[in-house]
């Protein structure tokens, strides 16, 4: 065997080998006379940049070590917390750290490296905690992420939607969903840092609901929807997902569908009956809403769980406001409305349709039977840009176009449409007036083109909105502001717009000046304005409307919990400053009012009427 | 005159690797009673690593055994992909082979450093440690750090190897071919050497089944038991090599066996870094915040330097272990086999007895 060779040819000469190395060098490094070469991955020091960390604390909430916490570094560098930032960051205890390096596998902005230095000294121990910034780089970077080789998973997973060819034939859902197995997939990508939450208008709590989603509890995920939004299956769908812009994922990858996944669960929950939050004893107070929008809604809800019995009254004949009258079926059915007042109804909402404040009722009379007063009318009166021509029929508001076409079931359409504006409600508009023209005359021959003062880069509408609208074959005229209407033996012939110099004045206010002389004519028979809309408070008697203060917007003034300048009578939507005009600010703002309605109904607003 | 006296080799004596020791009873200079004395390095690691998750787990294992740490990484990431039922790309098996096998002459070098001054010859610990430095180096450009890697993970390694990594591990090894003539020279053909081991401590093969040794000091005596051959994982099934085996069961034949073993590691590096293939190194691991295990359990095992080194691994399908059971090499060769073998043995042959074992404390105070 091979171990006889150790066994027999020992020798003592052999070891005698070892004295050749006396006159070589010593392989020790003389740090620190010779420097030490690091190599690229070395795992030093962390550090920080600052300004582009956001303060998410992912690195905490991986620490193995729990050598980070999440601190506010004013005292060391002034940090201004951006838009979906905090102003935390992270500050390292390095008697703690092991130098994994996961920390900088998990940062979603890449702010977090390491540095190719691992010596520090001090006698005092407090000075080995420190927040890593730039200022205290001693090396170049080692460790570094990866984009290959990341623990995050920045691919979102796809949303099946209706092919554009397909969808504009139809009035059907153009989402499909997620499949649950897609969901799942998707909220598992989710990090739970939650900085989206401060992006939400509403403050959902985000983080909890998707690792609910994770877990299959449905029920409890949309349990904490509605903690802070009384209509998630309607957010799930329309939302303007603020969140998603904040979400950290956009640094290196694709947001988490947030929007989708909300959806997703209340599609799940059939009766959210099972997802209440704990609902209060009956107190006996009575509490008016006025107008079925989502900020009513919104506050018919809480006010209910908090035991007031709440009566909605609405002009039309269904509820929902701008969601139920204004919003296209393709992007927001109509059983979905229903279910989400359906589960108002259930709670004990009274609702009174066909009920107008101010002729059916007297807001008077409101402020006398009832003991609170909430106003959510929002904006649902179309603005005019004083074209001539407006009292023609060939030239229509786009929300009472809408509604004709959702409520009404209004089906014709002339052939050539414009429309003006660059919001949301104009793409609305547009993607509404090519499914018609699918519907009457299978697309032949048709023409719909919008045109919006604003160019690509600063239009308002959202960018799906825009992508689907321009996949559907509608023409955009971005930079021409409309000049005149032209009109031929009494029908419309088409619009003269002018070239748009600027939107916005130096102040950043809404401002356009244009070129007169460069003018451009669109061919059309129909045209729809979807520039804004205004409100009417017309039903609030001449000697209140005199009390209510107004902010330098035109908007109602209130304070902090909704309340306005008379007491006892509250507002939310958009009639308030404080909402972004969409649905979810208007939420939440109903939910706000609604507490606000519950300190005074129960005297403890701020102590002062204690 | 005092017949019978005790004394305590540890826990900080030079004679025992790590915060260990040993408890003797003597009559002179002979040994009549041996008791190991463990817990001065208990950490709780198999607890603590129920209260952390999947991904923070990994700076927490290489710390079980200081000396060759990448073994824990490597059978909690195979524990883990077995049970997630996961294939890492063949890459990620070739790199994992050289790391282990890397590692596996690391400790190896480690080890003679401690036996050769055990015996006095401190030359062959000074080489020993500083040619270990040579390989520590190509750790540091591979993973960012000298001992604790944390290169293998759950799903393949961290990173692809950096430009050069062949050409660096292929020095190395021919480095080391060369420095192991010096190696035989100095120490394992030196008389002194073989006059002091042979028919020392020596280890039937029945007692060392029964005792449930393993790994070099099992080889010794003369039984063909090797992980990488009878459950071959990483890259082996792909390598042609053959298990060393002596037959003498004494400490001179367990040094013997290692020496043998660290040449075939050498030949093994050489193999794989010739056969690794190019492509991916890593499988798509979920989110770490939100990473669950399907419920079950696995066991995976690995051929460490000292022996069959294994992860008992339960899941309950939440995102932290429910419950990880380390089999530390070490356990058996200090209980009951280092105990029974010191009795009768001179003290001064003790330190040199429990090295030839290469008992790791942390393996057994885990």
């Amino acid at each position: 065997m091979e171990n006889k060779e150790y066994f027999e040819k020992t020798s003592y000469i052999g070891a005698l080998t070892s004295t050749k190395y006396i006159f070589k060098k010593p392989v020790t490094v003389q740090y620190p006379k010779e420097k030490l070469n690091l190599p690229e991955r070395y795992r030093g020091f962390h550090v920080n940049d600052l300004d582009k960390c956001i303060g998410c604390g992912n690195c905490m909430s991986i620490c193995p070590c729990q050598a980070i916490t999440m601190d506010d570094p004013k005292a060391f560098h002034l940090v201004n917390p951006k838009e979906g930032s905090t102003h935390l960051r992270p500050r390292i205890d390095y008697g703690r750290c092991s130098y994994c390096g996961l920390c900088v596998e998990v940062c979603p902005t890449g702010s977090l490296k390491m540095e190719r230095n691992l010596i520090f000294t001090s006698q005092d121990g407090d000075a080995f905690v420190w927040f890593p910034a730039e200022e205290r780089r001693t090396a170049e970077n080692g460790f570094t992420q990866s984009n290959e080789i990341t623990p995050l998973e920045l691919e979102k997973v796809p949303m099946p939607e209706l092919e554009p060819d397909v969808r504009k034939k139809t009035f059907e859902e153009l989402i499909l969903g997620f499949s649950e197995e897609a969901a799942i997939k998707e909220a598992e990508r989710c990090l739970g840092c939650g900085i989206c939450m401060q992006g939400c208008p509403a403050h959902m709590k985000i983080p909890e609901y998707i690792d609910a989603i994770f877990k299959k509890e449905y029920e409890i995920s949309v349990k904490y929807m509605l903690e802070d939004n009384a209509l998630p299956g309607i957010c799930g769908r329309i939302c303007t997902h603020k969140c998603q812009d904040d979400c950290v994922y956009n640094y290196r990858g694709d947001a988490v569908q947030i929007m989708w996944l909300k959806r997703f669960a209340t599609d799940m929950v059939k009766d959210y009956k099972v997802s209440d939050p704990y609902m209060f004893p009956k107190t006996g107070k009575k509490v008016a809403v006025i107008g079925s929008g989502p900020s009513g809604l919104s506050a018919a809800y809480y006010l209910t769980l908090m035991g007031h019995s709440v009566t909605v009254f609405e002009k039309r004949s269904v509820p929902g406001g701008a969601l139920g009258l204004g919003i296209p079926m393709y992007r927001l059915p109509v059983y979905e409305i229903d279910k989400e007042v359906g589960h108002l109804k259930d709670l004990g909402v009274e609702f009174k349709f066909n009920t107008e404040v101010g002729k059916d009722v007297l807001f008077e009379d409101l402020m006398r039977d009832y003991d609170a007063v909430y106003i959510g009318v929002g904006l649902s009166y179309g603005r005019a840009i004083n074209l001539n021509g407006e009292d023609t029929p060939f030239i229509i508001q786009a929300i009472d176009f809408l509604r004709q076409v959702k409520v009404e079931g209004r089906r014709d359409i002339p052939k050539k449409v414009i429309v003006i504006g660059g919001g949301n409600v104009a793409m609305d508009v547009a993607r509404t007036v090519v499914r018609l023209h699918e519907i009457n005359y299978g697309g032949i021959d048709t023409k719909v083109q919008t045109v919006s003062l604003e160019d690509w880069d600063i239009m308002p509408a959202s960018k799906e909105e825009i992508e689907g609208a321009l996949e559907e074959g509608v023409i955009f005229n971005p930079g021409w502001g409309p000049k005149e209407a032209v009109f031929e033996n009494g029908k419309l012939k088409g619009l003269i717009v002018k070239k748009v110099k600027s939107v916005f004045d130096e102040q950043r206010r809404f401002n356009p000046t244009f070129y007169e002389d460069q003018t451009l004519f669109l061919e059309g028979d129909y045209i729809i304005e979807a520039v804004g809309q205004t409100t009417n408070l017309s039903f609030i008697p001449e000697h209140l409307m005199q009390q209510l203060k107004f902010t330098p917007r035109r908007r109602i003034w209130v304070d902090e919990f909704g309340e306005t300048s008379i007491s006892g009578v509250f507002a939310g939507g958009d009639l308030v400053e404080t909402s972004l005009g969409n649905a979810i600010s208007a939420i939440a703002n109903g939910h706000r009012a609604a507490i606000g309605i519950d300190f005074y109904l129960r005297n403890v607003k701020g102590g002062k009427n204690d | 005159m005092i017949k019978e006296y005790e004394l305590n080799i540890g826990p900080n004596h030079p004679g025992i690797h790590g915060n260990f020791s040993v408890h003797l009873k003597l009559e002179g200079d002979t040994i009549v009673e041996a008791k190991g004395n463990s817990g001065y390095l208990h950490r709780a690691f198999e607890k603590l690593m129920e209260q952390r998750t999947y991904l923070q787990n990994l700076a927490l294992i290489p710390r079980i055994c200081v000396p060759e740490p990448d073994i824990n990484e490597a059978v909690y990431s195979m524990a883990i992909e077995e049970l997630m039922g996961v294939e890492i790309p063949e890459r990620a098996k070739f790199i994992r082979t050289i790391v282990l096998e890397a590692a596996r002459v690391n400790a190896l070098l480690f080890h003679f450093g401690g036996t050769a001054a055990m015996l006095g010859n401190y030359t062959v610990n000074y080489w020993a440690v500083a040619d270990r430095d040579l390989m520590l180096d190509i750790f540091l450009k591979l993973s960012g750090a000298r001992v604790y890697h944390m290169y293998i993970w759950p799903g393949g390694v961290r990173r692809d190897t950096y430009p050069g990594f062949e050409d660096d591990v292929l020095g190395f090894v021919k480095y080391m071919k060369d420095r192991l003539i010096e190696y035989d020279n100095l120490f394992f053909k030196n008389p002194m050497f073989m006059h002091r081991a042979k028919g020392l401590a020596k280890i039937t093969k029945e007692t060392a089944l029964q005792m449930g040794v393993t790994g070099p000091n099992l080889k010794a005596t003369g039984v063909k038991v090797d992980v990488r051959k009878d459950e071959p994982y990483a890259a082996y099934p792909y390598l042609d090599f053959d298990i060393p085996v002596l037959d003498d069961g004494d400490a001179w034949a367990r040094e013997i066996q290692r020496r043998l073993e660290l040449e075939l590691s050498l030949n093994l590096i050489e193999q794989a870094v010739k056969k690794m293939p190019k492509g991916d190194v890593w499988k798509k691991m979920p989110n770490p915040f939100k990473w669950v295990i399907p419920e079950g359990e696995a066991y995976a095992r690995v051929e460490s330097s000292r022996g069959e080194y294994g992860f008992y691994f339960v899941s309950d399908g939440t995102d932290k272990p429910y419950r990880v059971s380390v089999r530390g090499v070490s356990m058996p060769h200090m209980y009951p086999l280092a105990e029974e073998l010191l009795v009768g043995q001179k003290l001064s042959d003790a330190p040199f007895i429990l090295e030839t074992l290469d008992i790791c404390p942390p393996e057994i105070d885990r």
